[in-house]
């Protein structure tokens, strides 16, 4: 179980301020944070999990659900809600039948909202993956979810 | 010492032969803001015309040069010709350029944007100078005078545009001479309080002990805002060395970069730096024979607007919840680990080079007294040139907006400067100079530099619901204020957004809000009102509106306003019928279709298409209800 992680661990020498790297690390090789990783950040930080999980939980970053296969960040900032962010984030919830923070049943995507993605001039925008998107639509953005699987 | 002469020389070298290269260069911007818009797929068509045609090209990417809503950029410059910018590059159209450009030497000069020849080159008619456009020409570039003409990339392209001298120069001044500089300049911080940055140094410096923490702030949590993105993506070197300077100064020979993880390619661009900073010596132990130590951790944020904040920041970077701490004692006394910490902003340690390398007489002659310099800000929302700029302190707001930015579309409402901490001001204060004391007269605050610009279909009510809910939501939690009163303020607003206020919720907006600006602990609590109390106080009559008559003159908020089809205007073309997800369109083709309301979940599906599709006829609008109830009635 502690081997998992074991690569992770060793590029830290355990102090305090290697919790938040290590979740973050964890988030990047796993999709989220598990109960199990937690159990074994425990031990090799010598903190408790409820410590840990109470500074996971802090940070809107961590997830504590299996992600989907694909993700969908649509911006909550303010030049995108000013140009209709939430009538795209609704659309996705509508078309894919997901809250935000969710996956959706057949695990094909996530969604999440998040706070500016640095893109405003170009507001709307969504993310799919690795890829932002500009000047984004409620028509464009149903056609550009059906390509993924 | 004279390691970097050398090092100075060779990248001088490099960059002249770039400069005369016999073969054409293709520029590209692919900052994140052109990676949204598609540069990465213009990229890809470029390389494989090249190779198919073997033209022979070297392609270099660039930062961000500021007009945003024209990217994909894409420069070429021939051999013995100025560059020549072209905006809204698409694979098809860069591939027309460069066969245009490299086979037949026809510069197309009805798709140029402008060219950055110098006195001396063979210029083309017809095509102006860049920085001559109306969005560029009242600019001044000193934080952003890299951005988008340097590779990012390459530590040798900096240098060899006085890259890093200004660093030998504060080695030459020893740490108090760089302090004074710094005081002589006058600079403020460029987070958002404007505290002048020499005197938290000087603290900082003072305070025993011989452990000390700089750390850049590139947080960057107004959520409209990407100033600090820019400059690290586009000339993260700047940065970098004025962590340096500033490190040297306050005596730190530790330094982190706190760091949104929602900016990925700056946190690369930045690693990349960092190591070649390594490799000439410009970071480590005794740096070019100094005798001074400075090293570098980057630390991703997680996520949570407050760790802007100084402690919260700390508490962070110490691996706990980010809860600001009450102050004193400060952390240019007690920091990082309780240690003395200085914090500063990326613009802030950008600007440093520049005043270092130039002399603090040289940045005075920019702003106006006790407010000298430079400013970078985003300028985004309902504007016609949206983008990235750099104006001198003092500028009216009018001219940012109007002369640099093109104004709205439509009627211009109001424009937000600070983003959730700051205010909304309305058409009057046009005239406003931007700097720190103009803007906290007016109500507002100067921020980190987000200034989002509102037409006549922004609902300020919407947007101040906006604010407060993103501010309450990021709330620590710590103090009850911020945490509940912040709750309160977004329940208020929400009913008048669904025309369920009330007469005397106005009033209770206001006594909630000003309560809340005192009682909290940090500045994220002391500022969240202020959106809703400048609304209340330059567009009051929209709450009325709202409130009284439930209406929403923007037509924005959902529960008051409804979807109409214009039978006249409508064509009958079923394009709106096709998108419905309810079924609330219907019609047979050619004839004008029915809109049922009842039906209707306002997605606004009917209404891009009736807009951008050729055979509709723009006949689907978006009205207030009761506008629509007093056009039957009249
Ligand atoms: C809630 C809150 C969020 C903040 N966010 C940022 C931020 O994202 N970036 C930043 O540079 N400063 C931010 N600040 C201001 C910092 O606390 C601090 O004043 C600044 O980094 C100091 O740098 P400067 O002196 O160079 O301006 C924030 C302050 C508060 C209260
Ligand atoms: S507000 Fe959406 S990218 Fe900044």
């Amino acid at each position: 179980m502690v081997d998992k992680y074991k690569e992770i661990f060793d590029e830290f020498s355990g102090e305090a301020g290697d919790l938040i790297p290590i979740l973050q690390k964890i988030q990047n090789k796993c999709g989220y944070i598990s109960d199990d990783a937690i159990r074994s950040i425990s031990p090799f930080l010598r903190i408790s999990d409820n410590q840990i999980y109470g500074v996971a939980s802090f940070y809107s970053q961590f997830r504590f659900t299996e992600p989907g296969r694909n993700s969908i960040k649509v911006c909550m900032g303010t030049a995108c809600h000013m140009k209709g962010g939430h009538i795209l984030g609704e659309a996705v919830e509508r078309e894919l039948k997901v809250k935000p923070g969710q996956t959706t049943e057949d695990k094909r995507f996530d969604f999440q909202r998040v706070a500016c993605l640095g893109c405003c001039a170009l507001a709307p925008v969504v993310q799919i993956n690795n890829d932002i998107r500009s000047r984004m639509t409620v028509i464009r953005l149903k056609q550009l979810l059906d390509k993924y699987e | 010492m004279n390691k970097f002469k050398e090092i100075s020389r060779t990248a001088r070298k490099k960059w002249d032969q770039l400069q005369s290269s016999a073969i054409p260069i293709i520029y590209l911007g692919t900052a994140s803001c052109g990676r949204a818009a598609g540069a990465k797929d213009v990229h890809e068509a470029i390389k494989r015309y090249l190779k198919d045609n073997k033209l022979q090209a070297r392609i270099i990417e660039v930062g961000c040069i500021g007009p945003c809503y024209l990217e994909p950029l894409m420069d070429i410059r021939l051999p013995h010709s100025p560059r020549i910018s072209y905006a809204n590059v698409t694979p098809e159209k860069a591939r027309r350029i460069i066969e245009s450009l490299l086979i037949n030497g026809n510069p197309q000069v009805q798709m140029a944007l402008g060219h950055f020849g110098e006195n001396g080159d063979k210029l083309i008619e017809g095509i102006p100078r860049f920085y001559d456009l109306p969005m560029l020409k009242s600019q001044v570039r000193i934080v952003l005078r890299n951005c988008g003409l340097i590779d990012p990339e390459d530590i040798d392209h900096y240098i060899a545009n006085a890259g890093y001298a200004g660093f030998l120069q504060a080695l030459e001044k020893g740490p108090e001479g760089v302090i004074a500089e710094v005081k002589d300049a006058g600079l403020r911080g460029r987070g958002g309080a404007g505290f002048p940055t020499h005197k938290k140094w000087e603290t900082c410096r003072n305070a025993p002990g011989n452990i000390k923490y700089m750390i850049c702030n590139a947080d960057e949590g107004d959520p409209g805002a990407f100033m600090n993105r820019s400059l690290i993506e586009g000339d993260p070197h700047c940065v970098l060395e004025g962590l340096l300077i500033a490190a040297y100064a306050i005596g730190a020979s530790h330094g982190y970069i706190y760091i949104r993880a929602e900016y990925p390619l700056a946190i690369v661009r930045l690693k990349k730096a960092i190591s070649q900073m390594r490799a000439y010596g410009l970071i480590g132990k005794n740096i070019l024979n100094s005798g001074f130590d400075f090293d570098i951790t980057i630390k991703e944020g997680a996520g949570a607007f407050v760790c802007g904040e100084e402690t919260a920041l700390i508490a962070s970077i110490e691996g706990k919840r980010g809860m600001p701490k009450s102050r004193p004692p400060f952390p240019a006394i007690s920091g990082l680990h309780g240690k003395p910490t200085i914090i500063n902003n990326v613009e802030t340690l950008g600007t440093l080079p520049n005043i270092l390398r130039n002399g603090a007489a040289w940045y005075r002659q920019y702003g106006t007294p006790g407010n000298y310099g430079t400013k970078t800000f985003s300028l985004v929302g309902k504007i016609r040139r949206s983008g990235l700029i750099e104006v001198p302190l003092g500028t009216p707001l009018r001219q940012i907006i109007f002369d640099i930015g093109g104004g709205s579309n439509k009627q211009f409402k109001a424009v937000q400067t600070g983003g959730p901490s700051g205010g909304c001001l309305s058409e009057e204060f046009l005239d406003t100079p931007v700097d720190y004391e103009s803007l906290g007269a007016a109500g507002s605050i100067m921020g980190s530099g987000g200034l989002i610009v509102m037409d006549e279909d922004t609902c300020v009510v919407d947007v101040a619901r906006y604010f407060l809910d993103f501010t309450q939501k990021e709330s620590c939690g710590k103090c009850s204020p911020c945490r509940v009163g912040s709750g309160h303020l977004v329940e208020i607003l929400d009913r008048i957004t669904k025309g369920r206020g009330l007469p005397e919720d106005l009033i209770k907006l206001q006594t909630l809000g000003e309560t809340i600006k005192r009682g909290s602990l940090c500045g994220l609590g002391q500022t969240a009102p202020n959106p809703v109390l400048t609304t209340l106080r330059y567009f009051r009559s929209e709450y009325l509106n709202h409130i009284k008559e439930k209406n929403c003159p923007a037509a924005v908020c959902k529960e008051l306003i409804e979807y109409r089809v214009i039978p006249e205007k409508c064509t009958g073309c079923r394009g709106c019928v096709a998108v419905c997800p309810t079924g609330a369109i219907t019609g047979p083709r050619s004839e004008p279709h029915n809109l049922d309301p009842t039906k209707c979940i306002k997605c606004r599906a009917c209404y891009e298409v009736c807009r951008f599709d050729a055979i509709a006829g723009d006949a689907i609008i978006i009205r207030s209800r009761r506008r629509i109830h007093d056009d039957h009635t009249a």
